[in-house]
């Protein structure tokens, strides 16, 4: 048949430009392009096709009715993809022809996506309180294994300090950017310990973990548990004091109410836009960014795509182009600043509205919400005997240790899910020194009424 | 050959668009945010008793204040100097596929906009049944290949996924010291060989036979050494053209005790036709957003979906999405696992978007999309070649998806290069086309890659725009050098972008120089 998406499948159309090349089959050319014994001889085996958008809509709608969703579940799931409020513009943008279509187009003819790239470099430095940002990258553990790379490269040395409180599948991508065919390219990547009263870095085992082989310190506000990193100003300082970089990554929805990480020391910034008005997508929506000083040093060692703003021949018009193209592997090959690639530039524009509509007064008051209703779950959960919040100062996330309740979380999960509820990441596993321990996170969506009914069930499960 | 479309007047939006920073008022807001209801605000107190004081923001930030409507209508103009494919014949956006990606798949992909993907597996069987079976079912057929991972987000990423596995197994066979090479083409994507060296690797690069452009075997077999870790090459090239060697080049490099990556970025017109196994290959991977029609997205989010032999599946990264006959698993327990590439267990919503494609296709409907995209690249070729100026460079008769093209002799006859034809093309309606990685070995070159979805009054029209463009070249080349006249912007000072003292990659930063240089007059 005629495919829908296939004009030229039209069989006169074929011929016709068939006969215009000059030969008489596809066949043909084929045969003069390759060999016959690296021919798929056989046509493929493939399930029968949907061709109708109607039937295919069906079909993959029965698959997906099968599945829960967190709009017809409560859920208090976060770590590294976090349920957030999208507002309605955001999805409109997110869809529009001309944008979801665009792919590598020039200055000229995709202006508007250039400019949308610079007005989210430029509010993302605005949260941050850095000069230079730059476009979306694959997510938070990419950014953060360039920024290291970054590091190394700008220090020279090959050793860099990550909390002990990482997400461990941020740490594992973190690996992977620090480790090398070579033994002499690869940096070493040490932990620090945290306080188990505090959940905040251990600075006297910093102090001892910091060398002069130390090319940088990395470290997270809110941490992956969830706590305010309040010892920011000291961190960095014992980093500069050495000689290494400060690096700090952070989730941009924290940033109307926290200090931005320039304000204590950070010379090199990363974190994830999800948060900013893209749907979790399960995983599709993590989106990291790196933001630095406008330093040409720093600027030198971005692997990532620069917009940088600048002038036409018109008086009084903007223009945008790429910043130091050179840096990057399309130019450079092998010897660029690592690699970019096709990463994830709608959610840079998507998270550009976002930020753009909620303005200052928008950061601010999601910030204080999150806040507001992430403490006043855990004062909840607190009261839930056999629960325990182990540590006090969070941001949207936080610890819930089950030890006293005699169950295990993955049990409680279980239970919660029958009731509809999607509970806390279990941590168990991944930090056996917290216990028996789930990760919350309670964000602006979550209401009185949630959060109510999440510990009454709670209590119930574990009583 | 004369073309005989007629060329539209064309001329892209003008917005004059300020910077979203310079709209609006102070006090103005674009969206409300969910209401905190008083018992909480009673029960927990202010936010910022929350905050340790050293943690609390002093100052807002210097975001805009918008009404919505103004948000809107803005990102609207900003849409609508973009030129999607979706508006245009943007076929010269080669190595890209800009193929038609189907509306019908945006609304499958938002089922799951809202979902976790930490979610418990009982509650993500149907989308890990779409993931496992776009695997096993489409991929494994297409490729030949066993075993699947989809976490990669952009086919850079996947390649770097494919070096770590590469280092994995000879860190395990206790080799990596002495193997820390590997070996890539010139007319392979440049992140073939620069994702490598991010992994530690030396990278050797070939060049193809000057004449025939063809992949030169003598120069691999030259390269191959007990150094060789492996070799990581696009087949058909940029060039389009097919390396009908490749089985023999696995087999160099797997006789050193290298191993084949294959980078199946342009793999469009040998769906159903040739594979991954049957050229030798242990390791490769298909871009999703380009072959299998999701959006490009402005550029992501993407998925390179890495696929290996079985023997290779251990190196995967976690999780892997298994069946066990009855359910989905997300499967971390992996013990010589690179780890992970990116977070969680996928691009997912690209994967689903990729499977719907797949399914409309099915086995006839995707040997069809290689051969029209073949039929079109050789109908485009016809047409490019009539034109004045342009050249085909390399002997090498047949191309599969794209031809790397030359406008070295319109630049030798009149001044006119790629660079300034690029400018001008918009000026017709479609957009820029893609010209080539760095560095050139081809002369002026561009690369159009007219894939299945366009029309031959689409190509005819293209190819009447490039002859329309050649023909000012020969007649006025000032028109074309001084292009573009029709766009939404005049001419760029393009040297301010490399200049520490001018470039800007914020507003802040922007300001910040435009204050000084009044201050100091220069």
């Amino acid at each position: 048949m005629v495919h829908p998406y296939i004009p030229n499948s039209v069989p006169e159309v074929t011929e016709e430009m068939l006969r215009e090349i000059g030969v008489s089959s596809s066949e043909e050319l084929y045969a003069e392009m390759i060999p016959d014994r690296l021919r798929l001889k056989r046509p493929m085996r493939l399930p029968e096709p949907l061709v109708s958008e109607h039937d295919l809509k069906r079909h993959v709608g029965e698959i997906l009715s099968k599945d829960g969703t967190c709009s017809n579940h409560l859920s208090f799931l976060g770590g590294g993809c976090w349920q957030h409020f999208v507002p309605a513009v955001c999805d409109e943008i997110a869809r529009r022809s001309e944008f979801i279509s665009a792919y590598s187009g020039e200055n000229y003819s995709d202006l508007g996506r250039f400019q949308a790239f610079f007005e989210f470099q430029s509010m993302i430095g605005e949260l941050v309180g850095m000069d230079v940002a730059c476009l979306t990258t694959y997510d938070w553990g990419a950014s953060a294994g360039n920024a290291i790379r970054m590091a190394s490269r700008l220090t020279g040395r090959k050793e860099v300090l990550v909390p002990r409180n990482i997400s461990p599948e941020r740490l594992a991508i973190i690996k992977n950017f620090a480790s090398s065919a070579r033994a002499s390219g690869r940096i070493g990547v040490r932990s620090v310990d945290f306080c188990l009263e505090t959940g905040m870095l251990d600075i006297e085992v910093l102090k001892k973990e910091m060398s002069s082989k130390t090319a940088g310190v990395y470290f997270e506000n809110p941490s992956y548990l969830g706590v305010l990193e309040c010892q920011g100003k000291e961190v960095s300082q014992i980093a500069h004091d050495k000689g290494a970089e400060c690096i700090v990554g952070v989730d941009p929805i924290s940033l109307g109410v926290l200090r931005p990480p320039a304000e204590y020391g950070a010379d090199i910034v990363c974190g994830d836009v999800q948060p900013l008005g893209v749907h979790m997508n399960c995983g599709g929506g993590l989106a990291g960014f790196i933001a630095s000083r406008d330093d040409p040093r720093y600027v030198g060692e971005y692997p990532t795509h620069l917009i940088s703003i600048t002038g036409t021949e018109r008086e009084g018009e903007y223009g945008f182009g790429h910043c130091r193209y050179d840096r990057t592997s399309y130019v450079a090959r092998e010897k660029a600043k690592d690699w970019v690639g096709t990463e994830t530039a709608l959610w840079t524009i998507v998270a550009a509205n976002y930020m753009a509509l909620m303005g200052p007064k928008g950061m601010r008051e999601v910030g204080e919400a999150i806040i507001q209703k992430s403490h006043y779950a855990a004062k909840l959960l607190s009261r839930v005997r056999g629960l325990r919040i182990p540590f006090s100062s969070f941001f949207k996330e936080f610890v819930v240790n089950f030890d006293k309740s005699g169950k295990n979380v993955q049990g409680i999960n279980k239970a919660l899910l029958k009731k509809g509820i999607f509970g806390g990441k279990d941590i168990s596993r991944e930090f056996p020194e917290l216990g028996k321990s789930a990760l919350y996170s309670v964000t602006e969506v979550h209401t009185k009424e949630d959060l109510e009914k999440l510990a009454e069930i709670l209590r119930r499960v574990v009583g | 050959m004369t073309s005989s479309a007629k060329i539209r007047r064309y001329h892209a939006p003008v917005w004059n668009e300020p910077v979203i920073m310079e709209l609006g008022r102070s006090g103005e807001r674009g969206v409300a945010i969910p209401k905190v209801e008083p018992e909480i605000r009673r029960i927990v107190g202010s936010a910022d008793a929350h905050i340790p004081s050293e943690m609390r923001r002093r100052e807002p930030p210097h975001l805009p204040e918008l009404a919505q409507a103004h948000v809107l209508r803005h990102y609207l103009r900003l849409s609508q100097m973009t030129l999607g494919m979706e508006l245009n014949i943007d076929f010269g956006e080669g190595t890209c596929t800009m193929k038609y990606s189907p509306k019908i798949n945006e609304e499958l992909a938002k089922m799951i906009a809202d979902v976790h993907p930490l979610q418990a597996e009982e509650t993500l069987q149907g989308i890990l049944e779409i993931v496992y079976r776009f695997g096993h079912e489409f991929l494994r057929e297409i490729s030949g290949m066993d075993e699947f991972s989809f976490q990669a987000g952009g086919g850079s990423e996947a390649v770097f996924a494919n070096a770590c596995m590469i280092r994995k197994y000879h860190e395990l066979n206790g080799e990596l010291d002495q193997r820390n090479e590997i070996i890539t083409t010139i007319f392979s994507h440049p992140c073939d060989a620069a994702v490598p060296a991010t992994a530690g690797f030396d990278v050797i690069t070939l060049y193809p036979d000057e004449t025939t452009g063809l992949p030169d075997t003598e120069a691999l077999k030259a390269a191959v050494s007990k150094h060789t870790a492996g070799l990581m090459v696009t087949n058909p090239e940029d060039t389009g053209i097919f390396n009908p060697e490749i089985d023999e080049w696995t087999r160099i490099v797997h006789e050193v005790g290298g191993l084949c990556s294959y980078d199946q970025a342009n793999a469009n017109a040998l769906l159903g036709i040739t594979r991954a196994r049957e050229a030798g290959f242990d390791m490769g991977f298909f871009n999703l957003h380009k072959t299998f029609g999701s959006p490009h997205g402005s550029d992501g989010p993407a998925c390179g979906a890495v696929c290996v032999k079985k023997a290779f599946a251990e190196f995967l990264p976690v999780p892997v999405v298994t069946y066990d006959g009855k359910k989905y698993h997300l499967d971390y327990d992996r013990p010589h696992s690179i780890g992970k590439v990116r977070g969680f267990f996928g691009n997912v919503p690209v994967v689903l978007r990729a499977y719907a494609w797949a399914m409309s296709m099915g086995a006839e409907g995707l040997r069809k999309t290689a051969e029209t995209s073949m039929i079109n690249n050789s109908y485009l070729e016809k047409r490019l070649l009539s034109i004045r100026g342009v050249g085909k460079p390399f002997t090498t008769k047949r191309r599969v998806d794209q031809i790397r093209f030359s406008l070295q002799r319109m630049k030798e006859e009149t001044g006119v290069g790629v660079l300034d034809v690029n400018r001008r093309v918009i000026d017709y309606g479609i957009q820029s086309y893609f010209l080539s990685h760095h560095p050139w070995v081809v002369p002026e070159p561009f690369t159009p890659e007219p894939c299945e979805t366009y029309s031959k009054a689409d190509i005819d029209y293209w190819a009447a725009v490039l002859e329309q463009v050649s023909k000012e070249a020969y007649e006025n080349p000032d028109l074309v050098k001084s292009a573009p006249h029709n766009s939404s912007i005049s001419r760029l000072n393009e040297s301010a972008l490399d200049d520490p003292e001018k470039w800007a990659m914020t507003w802040r930063a922007y300001l910040g120089k435009a204050r000084r240089k009044a201050v100091s007059g220069v």
